[in-house]
């Protein structure tokens, strides 16, 4: 089935026919403590403190929190607050490498998941660190561990990978075929269905060739080549793409009876199980035309991004801006000091001429955007009452449905920042929103005092 | 000609006895103190009082959910007038002035990055924080102009937010709109202060900015005891329960942030 809407940008995959590559050990590793939606762990060690590989830094605090792990064996340069993508310096840990690379003694023994309860595996999977790969990052044990009323009866397995110029999922499908379809199987097991969908965008069927020869004769899985159109890897139109089932606004998949885990989560799930291994590296892909040699890289989560840029040839003199994630949702750097992290899937370099510098003009009315919104909003009246900070108004648009895909902005021939407002328009609904709930719990107190009085 | 005038008149007049009747039939009953007070308001109608205008506050008054005194705007005899209204009294209070504690134009702050969004500050600070590599600093995309009701805060022509004492009432309306934080009510007649907010270490606020202060503790160190500006993480701040009012404490810094003046001029007025 075809969702309403999208983009078809041009797709830049260069960088398909590259093996991933693993990046060197390096000196120096920074990482953040918050690398996942939800609560920042509770940091376990200090300035001084000797690590080893794959020992925990923190400890998660509450259910939707993970740990992050030391990439290698070396010593605490400090604890403090360093630069992080998303921005503002945010509390990491930063470590020199002794260069023994020294694995930790405490990890757990490697374990067939077959034939381990979902309990035990959901716990060994938040002991692992695993958040979602696909780049938002949610704690993956929360995403298994569906409320009970929920009846989920089919995991969705996403390859779609619609980012333009990422081709790290693409990869990992073609060289860890296997270990995919394994921890697709062990996911399977965790939440006790019996049916997955594998849903890959039709630009890549080398990549689920691959998956349907991989695939263990005990894992059920069904495969579908679905349209190469951007957001395609978005969870909403993925599953309605898939089995045609529509997440009701304001919903998640599992009111639809679906989790959704990308094809790099599987991996880390397996490998958190039947290893031991917390999750402590991912694939990544550097490229765009301001990079002299691009790669699929195996970086250790922590790894330096002048380290990972200097592995690749370093960039071109014209480089003009380098994103993290890919050129329609990632979130542009201005920091070169800043670390890969777990939801880093790929660093991409333009050149100066190609990160337009456009000065957004009035709406022209076209509709352009209108058509392109796969959530079938109307970001042309939305952006216009954004701009005049009419933020009330913005919930009658259902502002709080936008995915911030940035399909609108894209086809807008005014050049309008309209992801821009959105994402301000959102924040300001939320917070309206919650004022009033706060002033009518306010108002019931009152009137309870005044009618006991 | 004759008869669609008289047909016209009766209805006019018909309807004019309707509502005439209506209007006493359906009258609200409202306490009249409310519309005395709300007489006595500026009419401002800025929202300083956190009701959804003067005569919204008036009610509040009346129904005893609001004190007396909480308009921010009016002067001492008003609120007296008010508070009278009601039968109460209120305690004299001394006049406040917004104050924004940064000076740092685009002449003296360093930039991270180039922005070029929607020209407004909460926009630009979802943005790692805003363009200034200060991450304290202002904006300059005006927010606080925008929601002063009374036109108290201009611009610098470097970019930085700043109130004009005669004209503003303390509504606070700026403070609540400022992102960054950097607004702070302050009394009328304290003439020193320290116009910063980056908490940075000396070496990483002097590269962010020419006029950060450094968390040197001159200022702190020239009390014998008892100082009336102290250093707390990297920043001075004064203690404007017993401001100091030496004019010489603005010549210790070494950077000017710390500044004296009840105007608060930036730093390239003071020195021309
Ligand atoms: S960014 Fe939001 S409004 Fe724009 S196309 Fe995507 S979902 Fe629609
Ligand atoms: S695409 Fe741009 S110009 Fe056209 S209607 Fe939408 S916002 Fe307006
Ligand atoms: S400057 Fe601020 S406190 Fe003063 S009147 Fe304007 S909004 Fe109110
Ligand atoms: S003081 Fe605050 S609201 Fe005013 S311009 Fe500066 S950052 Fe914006």
């Amino acid at each position: 089935m075809k969702f309403r809407g999208g983009v078809h940008p041009s797709y830049h995959k260069d960088t398909a026919g590259l093996q991933i590559e693993t990046l060197p050990l390096l000196h120096r590793y920074v990482v953040p403590i918050a690398q996942h939606l939800g609560a920042p762990g509770k940091v376990l060690v200090a300035k001084g403190d000797r690590v080893a590989r794959w020992q925990p830094l923190s400890e998660p605090v509450g259910f939707v929190s993970v740990s992050v792990h030391a990439p290698t064996s070396g010593t605490v340069k400090q604890v403090a607050a360093l630069p992080h993508p998303l921005g503002r310096p945010m509390l990491a840990v930063e470590i020199e490498s002794d260069g023994e690379d020294r694995p930790w003694d405490g990890l757990a023994p490697p374990a067939d998941w077959r034939t381990l309860d979902p309990a035990v595996l959901r716990r060994a999977i938040q002991a692992a660190g695993v958040v979602g790969l696909g780049g938002a990052t949610f704690p993956t044990h929360v995403k298994l561990s569906p409320p009970a009323e929920k009846k989920i009866d089919l995991l969705v397995l996403n390859g779609a990978e619609c980012e333009p110029y990422l081709t790290a999922d693409h990869r990992v499908m073609l060289e860890q075929a296997a270990e995919v379809m394994e921890g697709l199987g062990l996911m399977m097991r965790v939440l006790g269905v019996t049916r997955a969908c594998v849903g890959i965008e039709s630009n890549k069927p080398d990549a689920l060739e691959a998956l349907r020869r991989a695939c263990p004769a005990d894992v059920a899985a069904e495969f579908m080549l679905l349209e190469t159109k951007y957001p395609q890897g978005s969870e909403k139109h993925l599953i309605y793409a898939l089995c045609g089932r529509r997440v009701p606004p304001g919903g998640l998949p599992m009111d639809v009876g679906c989790v959704v885990q990308n094809v790099g989560t599987a991996v880390a799930c397996l490998e958190a199980v039947r290893d031991g291994l917390p999750m402590t590296e991912r694939v990544a892909t550097v490229t765009g035309a301001a990079i002299n040699v691009p790669h699929n890289l195996r970086v250790r989560v922590g790894a330096p991004l002048l380290d990972v840029l200097a592995h690749c040839g370093g960039v071109t003199p014209d480089v003009g801006k380098v994103i993290f994630g890919g050129p329609m949702m990632g979130i542009g750097q201005f920091d070169l000091d800043v670390p890969l992290i777990k939801g880093t899937s790929g660093v991409l370099c333009l050149r100066d001429d190609e990160a337009a510098r456009f000065e957004g003009g009035p709406c022209i009315r076209c509709g352009a955007c209108v058509d392109a919104c796969p959530m079938g909003l109307v970001p042309s009246a939305m952006g216009l009452i954004a701009e005049r900070f009419r933020f009330e108004e913005l919930g009658d648009w259902h502002v709080l449905d936008c995915i911030e895909c940035g399909s609108c902005a894209y086809v807008c021939p005014s050049r309008r920042p309209l992801v821009q407002h959105f994402k301000r328009g959102k924040a300001e609904w939320r917070g309206i929103l919650e004022e009033r709930r706060a002033k009518s719990e306010r108002d019931a107190k009152r009137a309870e005092t005044a009618a006991t009085a | 000609m004759l008869v669609p005038t008289v047909v016209l008149s009766g209805i006019g007049l018909l309807s004019g006895l309707g509502l005439a009747l209506a209007a006493r039939a359906f009258a609200v009953e409202t306490d009249p103190r409310q519309d005395r007070i709300t007489e006595a308001l500026p009419g401002a109608n800025c929202g300083g009082c956190g009701f959804a205008g003067c005569g919204d506050f008036a009610g509040a008054v009346v129904r005893g959910d609001a004190q007396p005194d909480g308009c921010p705007v009016c002067d001492q005899e008003t609120r007296r007038l008010v508070a009278a209204i009601v039968g109460q009294t209120v305690q004299d209070r001394a006049p406040r002035v917004a104050l924004i504690l940064c000076q740092g134009g685009d002449d003296v702050a360093a930039k991270k990055y180039r922005y070029n969004g929607l020209a407004s500050c909460a926009s630009a600070a979802l943005l790692g924080g805003g363009d200034k590599t200060c991450g304290a600093g202002c904006l300059g995309l005006g927010d606080c102009q925008r929601a002063c009701a009374f036109g108290a805060v201009e611009m610098t022509p470097s970019g930085v937010a700043r109130i004009i004492p005669a004209r503003c009432t303390a509504c606070g309306q700026c403070v609540a709109a400022c992102p960054k934080d950097l607004i702070k009510l302050v009394p009328a007649e304290a003439t020193i202060h320290v116009l910063c907010s980056n908490h940075d270490r000396g070496p990483a606020a002097k590269k962010a900015c020419a006029v950060a202060c450094l968390g040197c503790k001159k200022c702190e160190k020239s009390f014998a005891e008892d100082p009336r500006i102290k250093v707390a993480d990297f920043l001075a701040y004064i203690d404007y329960e017993h401001a100091p009012d030496d004019p010489a404490l603005a010549a210790l810094c070494p950077t000017g942030s710390l500044v004296c003046s009840g105007a608060a001029a930036p730093a390239a007025e003071r020195t021309s």
